[in-house]
């Protein structure tokens, strides 16, 4: 498999290390809502197709990234820095 | 400054090796560098450090990804990241003018040059033996002259720089130099390599 990173190009996906579910969307921080925190730690959707995630370059520029990628075909769709992605780790 | 040794022990020993019957394919050596350093901008100051880094180094770098300059005095840089260089030149001074120069609002500066070591690598069969270790591509139309990579050996990091048509420079951690000298003596061994 292979990933566009936005700066260095296609590169080999042992390059990269995978940093989790891009789509979950941190509680507020003073919320104690214990169903929202344990959604937000524990629980993950695992969809079969499109998902975003976060992975980091570690063996090449070290940039944070979000990719979009289909969990049953592992096509890449989208790659960007996460940095530029809408609210951060919120999908 | 305190003389450094050099971490590759007597494994690495000069001498042809490998298959060298009809000539050595590669020529493999410790290049000596007296500064070795990593400047990163923060972020929306990658102009500023790129134009700091310059004007100090005597260098026409740019912030492009890959991008890289050397000049004749050996001061050599190229970018690693997203506002993020690797720099080195055989001055000593050149890591502390570095630091004293760069503001803390541009950037960060870190002096690398006991945490890094440096292959050179040069012959008429230097990309064949790279591709064997990195999935990068080597031909001089896809990785010009001056301009640098960064990636990775299995887990250990490196960065690469294109010094000539059939020379490149490898920057790994210090701490694995030794292994990583008998990865690329290995790589060699069937076309024949020089160790000077």
């Amino acid at each position: 498999m292979l990933i566009d990173c936005p700066h260095c190009g296609s590169r080999d996906l042992a390059e990269f290390s995978y940093q989790g579910d891009a789509t979950r969307a941190r509680p507020d921080l003073a919320s104690t809502d214990t169903k929202a925190w344990l959604d937000y730690v524990y629980n993950r959707p695992n969809p079969a197709g499109r998902h975003r995630e976060f992975w980091q370059h570690a063996g090449g520029c070290r940039a944070h990234l979000v990719v979009e990628r289909d969990t049953l075909t592992h096509e890449i769709l989208t790659v960007a820095f996460a940095r530029d992605a809408a609210g951060g780790d919120a999908a | 400054m305190v003389e450094r040794a050099s971490p590759l022990g007597s494994d690495f020993r000069p001498g042809f090796h490998g298959d060298f019957a009809e000539g050595t394919g590669v020529t493999i050596l410790e290049a000596i560098k007296g500064s070795i350093v990593e400047a990163n901008a923060w972020p929306g100051e990658e102009k500023t450090l790129t134009e700091n880094l310059s004007a100090i180094c005597r260098l026409k770098l740019s912030a492009a990804p890959g991008s890289g300059a050397a000049n004749r005095e050996g001061t050599c840089a190229f970018n690693i990241g997203p506002g993020r260089f690797l720099l080195s030149g055989q001055d000593e001074a050149l890591a502390g003018d570095l630091i004293a120069a760069i503001d803390e609002t541009t950037g960060t500066v870190t002096d690398l040059s006991h945490g890094r070591t440096v292959f050179a690598i040069e012959g008429s069969q230097v990309e064949w033996v790279l591709a064997k270790l990195f999935a990068l591509d080597f031909s001089l139309s896809a990785f010009p002259v001056h301009t640098g990579r960064a990636t990775a050996h299995h887990d250990l990091f490196v960065q690469i720089q294109r010094r000539g048509e059939k020379r490149f420079e490898l920057y790994v951690f210090r701490s694995f130099a030794r292994a990583f000298a008998k990865t690329l003596r290995r790589a060699s061994e069937d076309v024949g390599y020089t160790i000077r």
